[in-house]
């Protein structure tokens, strides 16, 4: 699995997103996941935002805490509320809804 | 049951098709045989509020507590808490469970408003999570209530489908015994249509409101690979979680035994083939208001008292206070049993609770004193305002849990006035079910009301056809031989009229037979002196016989003398 990765650009704006994705295990889309994940942060919020992977393979207790069901799941912890996408992220428009981002452009 | 005993039945069918998992539930391991397929899952459906989370909490605690299979109960809709709260009522302690690692709590909560779908994903977190819980303490047995909530928090019910799908395969690959639980569809078992994936058995549970009065129904849909009961079967939730109810019917096989018990009536038990009920009987006492019912009940139960018996009454008419001064009047002291503990009275109103309610109660109160002589006063009460269809199962798995447990019991029963409805065909279908059947009647004759008592039938013992009067007095019940005249049967003042007229009949022959005596006894002494008097004639006539007879004599020898003198006067002359 990619090694938690964060961004470690301090951002200059206020809003910071933390992102946690949960996976089960290096599947075709939990990959697919993370790298569209990866791609909508970086053309929408770069450098305001941190990205936590979760491998529920690794570590099953942690999905009773968010509730997690489906996988893969992201689930915005910051800012408030918490907020869920479930599935590949494949859709960025539906990722940017869910997380509430105005989108760059 | 104890699980001892649905242990003990488990052992004893070794033959049976496919493993079994009892739910310790009262009543359903007997239903379906043993319990729900081991290893499969279990589908548990019906409409809101009708005891699936119940089910299923019982079946994951039981499971936990009774036969060492630890669980995981994984909820959709309560929380935790929640739960702990619902069910503690019921005696069961998830906290302690919980702590002791013997069941896992898990609550899955779906936000609609949370979630956002994009794209495709599968439900492994779900899969995880129950995977998880499962390892964490080596469940057996897994309950999912209600599964179908995720139908209305993830969108794309195709996903899910095929997720559920592979979910049951999951429980089963891990030969984990599963409940889940779903709701009642409009025209399938289930909403959603659960029933399409777990297919190895299915029950449904119903909530129905019949002329005010509610009852649970509980029935097993399918069962593959088994055979199980197909009827519909009452079932409650009561103070010791569910109790589906036929606690015996599937089987009749109780034991019969022969000893014989008085029924508190010396002459009663007379008629009885001189011995009274059969240990073990049913009896059924039935009659009109005001025929004695009650007493003759708690005569029965004095009498098993005084043998040092326990015995339970079931009221329903009465207070016990009431039944105490009444019987009292009539020379029983119930009270001295009731304070040492031989006695109990259980007094309620019949249309407290629905029939099954009742009948639950009953079969906990037995349970629990464990009496060996059980009086239901009457037990027509209990079937107030029912049709008469549900009543006779219900009554039937009474009679036949308290014979199954060697209880002589007595019931009584009014018997309604209705024209045209015979006494026999009045007793809601139950005589069949009875051993001996005694029949109370009122005897209306010149000006009184008398009570008359006679055994319809009394299976298994030479029983008499005679009708005895029943009178009450201060020293209780007793029977009277009735008066069967050529022109009636007479009872009562009648009874003694008859009877003292027949004395005075009776005494005036005994007084004109006297009168002839002497009578004849005057005339013979009459006679006797007759030939007394006529004896001594008879004398005096044989001595003035024997007087001739030597006055004869005599005068033949003179005569003689007198010729032999002359004689010797002629010759003595002419010679000389």
């Amino acid at each position: 699995m990619a090694k938690p990765g964060k961004s470690a650009k301090r951002p200059k704006d206020k809003a910071i997103w933390a992102l946690r994705l949960y996976v089960a295990g290096q599947t075709p889309k939990s990959v697919a996941a993370l790298n569209n994940l990866k791609r909508i942060c970086e053309s929408h919020m770069a450098g305001r935002y941190r990205i936590e992977i979760v491998d529920l393979l690794l570590n099953p207790r942690l999905a009773a805490g968010d509730q997690i069901l489906a996988v893969p799941t992201l689930v915005r912890k910051l800012p408030s509320p918490m907020k869920k996408i479930i599935g590949d992220l494949s859709n960025e428009e539906r990722v940017l809804v869910g997380l509430d981002v105005q989108p760059a452009d | 049951m104890s699980p001892n005993t649905a242990r003990r039945k488990q052992s004893r069918r070794p033959r049976q098709a496919i493993p079994k998992a009892p739910t310790g539930v009262v009543g359903l391991d007997e239903i379906t045989g043993g319990g729900l397929p081991a290893g499969r899952p279990t589908l548990v459906c019906g409409a809101a509020g009708c005891g699936k989370t119940m089910l299923a909490v019982e079946f994951i605690v039981r499971g936990a507590t009774q036969f060492g299979e630890p669980g995981v109960f994984m909820m959709f809709e309560e929380n935790a808490e929640e739960l702990t709260q619902n069910v503690r009522s019921l005696g069961f302690d998830l906290n302690r469970l919980v702590a002791t690692k013997k069941i896992v709590l898990d609550h899955v909560r779906i936000e609609r408003s949370e979630i956002q779908e994009s794209g495709e994903y599968d439900l492994d977190g779900l899969f995880i999570r129950l995977g998880h819980a499962v390892d964490s303490i080596g469940a057996k047995r897994v309950a999912l209530d209600t599964l179908e909530a995720l139908f209305t928090g993830l969108p794309n019910h195709a996903i899910l489908r095929a997720e559920l799908r592979r979910l049951f395969r999951w429980l089963k690959d891990r030969g984990l015994t599963a409940v889940i639980t779903g709701e009642r569809g409009d025209n399938a078992l289930t909403r959603y249509g659960l029933e399409e994936y777990v297919a190895d058995c299915v029950i449904l549970l119903d909530h129905r409101i019949t002329e005010q009065v509610s009852t649970r129904r509980l029935r097993v849909v399918k069962y593959r690979g088994s055979l199980h009961g197909t009827n519909e079967y009452p079932f409650l939730i009561g103070d010791n979680g569910l109790s589906v109810l036929p606690i015996t019917s599937l089987r009749l096989d109780h034991s019969a035994p022969n000893r014989r018990i008085s029924s508190g009536i010396p002459r009663l038990d007379q008629m009885l083939g001189g011995k009274g009920y059969f240990r073990g009987s049913s009896v059924l006492v039935s009659g009109s208001p005001g025929t004695g019912k009650s007493s003759s009940g708690a005569q029965f139960i004095d009498a098993a008292c005084r043998r040092g018996e326990r015995c339970l009454i079931f009221a329903y008419e009465e207070s016990p206070e009431q039944i105490l001064r009444n019987m009292r009047s009539i020379g029983l002291d119930l009270r001295r049993w009731l304070h040492d503990g031989r006695l109990e009275i259980h007094a309620s109103r019949p249309t407290l609770h629905g029939m099954e309610q009742h009948l639950v109660m009953m079969h906990d109160m037995v349970r629990a004193f464990r009496p060996s002589a059980v009086l239901v006063d009457p037990i027509s009460n209990l079937s107030f305002d029912h049709r008469e269809s549900q009543i006779k199962p219900t009554l039937m798995r009474l009679i036949d849990f308290l014979k199954q447990q060697e209880i002589t019991a007595l019931y009584t029963s009014l018997t309604t006035g209705q024209s045209g409805v015979s006494v026999e065909d009045s007793q809601i279908g139950i005589s069949s079910l009875m051993d001996t059947w005694l029949l109370l009647r009122n005897v209306e004759h010149n000006g009184e009301r008398n009570r008359t008592l006679y055994i319809l039938k009394s299976r298994g013992m030479a029983h008499s056809n005679q009708i005895r009067e029943f009178v009450m007095t201060r020293h209780g019940v007793d029977l009277v031989e009735a008066y069967v005249g050529p022109d009636a049967v007479l009872t009562g003042s009648a009874r003694v009229a008859k009877e003292s007229q027949d004395r005075s009949v009776e005494s005036a022959r005994r007084l004109a037979h006297r009168r002839k005596l002497t009578e004849v006894t005057r005339r013979r002494k009459a006679i006797e002196a007759q030939i007394a008097s006529l004896q001594a004639e008879a004398a005096a006539e044989a001595e003035e016989m024997n007087a001739l007879a030597a006055q004869e004599e005599a005068a033949t020898e003179a005569r003689r003398r007198s010729v032999v003198a002359m004689s010797k006067l002629r010759n003595g002359g002419s010679r000389s």
